[in-house]
């Protein structure tokens, strides 16, 4: 049993024209939290679901747990998908089903385990996350932290090898972020989960993560843990990390010289 | 210009031609392989309950109603004629050969297709089909098989509601009201109504009608742009679609069918 | 909503839609299921058939007994040759019956009419198979207003 569980080798992905990823590569340690950082529109949620095989790369290997996921077959695929599991950053909740319901839905899907099972492991699950009591609310009447705890209830249901968290410090007040960052950290220990997250949110990512990969430009600009990183001399990883508005990623999206147009509408 | 307009032609005609791809795909890959009844079967009855039983307020009223304007009209014109005893074939062929198959089609892409569109389309932008996919569930298997295979089953029930409740207006207004014998309504029905040529035809048709309806809001609700404004078109797109492929389909089957 | 109440609902939903069914199928179409009754042939020819299609009605006297099954042009003489199903139940008709191809009120459907004739020692009855040979034809309303016509100008 290798260290790394999940290996990405390098991965080129294209959306039509446009290049997302160029000849990336990427490490992910069994029992650890790595973390994705970038600037927004870089396609870190892209990444998720190239990992999850909803997407299909243009060339380079995903490996995970030993497999290559876009080599799959689809029921391969479907069996590798029972060992991980994502969080989606709107949660994802079934709508018309109730929280309970929600959480016990990958167990009815998956597993022939009588309903009193079922209820425990439901409750038990309910329980990690705090929402035992809210069990027989609709999604519609959960706040958004809320919600986003029973989606991760439901993510860790099937316990899964590797969990995969896209955004989950985004639109959050500070308590239920802090509850987040919390929840993540304490899962991954008590669990032995293996954990992704991405995010733009410095802070939070700095204070829960083991190591962190800086994505910008489509490929990987800095790595490390958080302490190299804050050390790292690259004028991108350092404005990323401060905040700064201009500097290496420019204010300006790519346009022709400022003086140039306003010169052509004189004309 | 007119390599402008071409190219522009050109490219509408490829991704006309790879939406019907993406929906026969959709199609395939709910419908075909083995299917699992211990978990399919609720979620079948959920859906016939969804699309069949909420459907049918609607269906029962406006074919009480068109049954009885048949009725009403029909007996303006015959009775110039002396011929008032032909109203029940009249009320009962219009209802049972095109009205019964067609009328529930367009108020079933109405009420039940613009419904799934939406619904598809709006678990599609709240991630819920993504979601399930990551849980190692097929959304085509869970969330498009039931629907199709409901809608296909409800809308030729909802079809024969529809014309025994119209039969019935034209009873109400011809019999009750206008006075036609109610013996000659029946009889002269009976001597014009052919079970196979005018009652199982009519069903025919409103099965292809189902098929052809409940694919089309799938598809249109699986393939919305998720946002609010993807959604709301792919909701016209299904009722106005749907409902001219309703016409379309009838008047070739209507060749076929009655034609020769 | 619980799983029980829509089932319920789902069960009346197919319920209506089978007594719906029996409705168009029974008291519309009025057919009996699995072929109905027992029918026994007889053919007849006419020199024209006017506008009567298969599944015509054939009356005695108003009474439906039977309904044209099949209508064909006879290779030798071109005359058309009507294939009579003729419920069991009404099998003594005597060969010096006659039929005429009639139509029920001025604008109405055409029938065949079945008028049964005399009966005495020497006369046979009509069996399955067998053909009728005193027809009278449809009354074609463009012919009899041409010879109308016609006379008058004389």
């Amino acid at each position: 049993m290798s260290d790394v569980l999940v290996d990405i080798q390098n991965l080129s992905f294209s959306r039509g024209e446009r290049v997302i990823y160029r000849d990336m590569s990427m490490q992910f340690v069994r029992g650890k939290v790595t973390a994705i950082m970038g600037p927004s529109g870089i396609g870190k949620t892209t990444l998720l679901k190239l990992i999850g095989g909803q997407l299909i790369p243009d060339s380079g290997n995903i490996l995970f747990d030993g497999v290559n996921i876009p080599k799959l077959s689809r029921s391969a695929l479907y069996q590798a998908r029972k060992k991980m599991s994502m969080l989606f950053q709107s949660g994802a909740l079934f709508t018309e089903l109730s929280v309970f319901d929600n959480v016990a839905f990958p167990l009815r899907e998956h597993t022939r385990l009588s309903e009193s099972l079922i209820r425990l492991i439901v409750l038990m699950k309910l329980e990690a996350v705090g929402l035992r009591g809210a069990r027989d609310l609709m999604p519609a009447e959960l706040s958004g932290g809320m919600a986003r705890r029973a989606a991760l209830a439901r993510a860790i249901a099937l316990d899964p090898e590797l969990i995969m968290y896209d955004e989950p410090f985004a639109g959050q007040d500070p308590i239920s972020m802090g509850v987040i960052v919390r929840l993540i950290r304490e899962l991954n220990n008590a669990l032995g989960l293996t954990s992704i997250v991405v995010s733009h949110d410095v802070k939070e990512v700095m204070s829960i993560a083991d190591y962190v990969y800086v994505v910008a430009d489509k490929t990987v600009i800095g790595q490390g843990t958080p302490e190299q990183l804050r050390a790292d001399p690259s004028p991108l990883v350092q404005q990323f990390l401060n905040g700064d508005a201009d500097g290496a990623v420019p204010f300006h999206y790519k346009a022709a010289a400022y003086e140039d147009e306003l010169m052509e509408l004189g004309k | 210009m007119i390599a402008n307009r071409l190219q522009k032609i050109g490219h509408q005609t490829l991704s006309t031609i790879s939406g019907f791809g993406r929906a026969g795909i959709m199609l395939f890959g709910a419908i075909v392989g083995k299917p699992d009844f211990r978990k399919g079967f609720p979620l079948f009855i959920k859906q016939l309950y969804v699309i069949g039983v909420l459907s049918l307020m609607i269906i029962l009223v406006s074919g009480l109603f068109i049954g009885m304007v048949l009725s009403l009209q029909g007996y303006n014109v015959l009775v110039k004629f002396g011929a008032e005893g032909m109203l029940g074939p009249l009320v009962s062929l219009s209802l049972l050969r095109e009205l019964g198959p067609v009328v529930t089609a367009l108020l079933f892409a109405g009420r039940a297709g613009s419904a799934l569109t939406a619904e598809i389309g709006l678990m599609k932008a709240t991630e819920q089909l993504s979601g399930m996919e990551m849980m190692a569930v097929d959304p085509l298997r869970r969330i498009i098989a039931p629907r199709f295979w409901a809608g296909v089953v409800a809308m030729p029930l909802l079809a024969l509601i529809f014309n025994a409740v119209g039969i019935l207006g034209g009873h109400l207004v011809g019999v009750e009201w206008l006075g036609v014998d109610a013996g000659s309504y029946w009889s002269a029905m009976q001597a014009n109504v052919d079970l196979y040529q005018d009652v199982l035809n009519g069903v025919i048709k409103s099965a292809v009608f189902a098929l052809v309806v409940i694919w089309i809001a799938l598809h249109k609700g699986f393939d919305a742009i998720p946002t609010s404004e993807g959604i709301s078109r792919a909701t016209t797109q299904t009722v106005v679609t749907a409902s001219l492929a309703v016409l379309g389909f009838d008047f070739i089957l209507t060749a076929l069918m009655f034609g020769g | 909503m619980t799983t029980r109440k829509i089932e319920i609902l789902v069960g009346g939903f197919i319920v209506l839609a089978c007594a719906a069914f029996l409705m168009l199928a029974l008291k519309v179409a009025d057919t009996g299921f699995g072929g109905a009754s027992q029918t026994y042939t007889l053919y007849a020819k006419f020199d024209n058939i006017g506008g009567l299609k298969v599944r015509s009605p054939i009356k005695v006297g108003g009474v439906i007994v039977g309904r044209v099954g099949s209508i064909e042009l006879d290779r030798v003489s071109y005359t058309p040759v009507v294939k009579l199903e003729i419920n069991a139940e009404y099998s003594n008709f005597p060969e010096t019956s006659s039929v005429a191809i009639l139509t029920s009120g001025l604008l109405g459907e055409q029938y065949v009419g079945l008028l049964p004739g005399f009966v005495d020692d020497t006369v046979l009855m009509l069996g399955n198979g067998d053909t009728i040979e005193d027809t009278r034809s449809a009354i074609v309303l463009e012919e009899l207003i041409g010879q109308f016509l016609f006379n008058r100008g004389n």
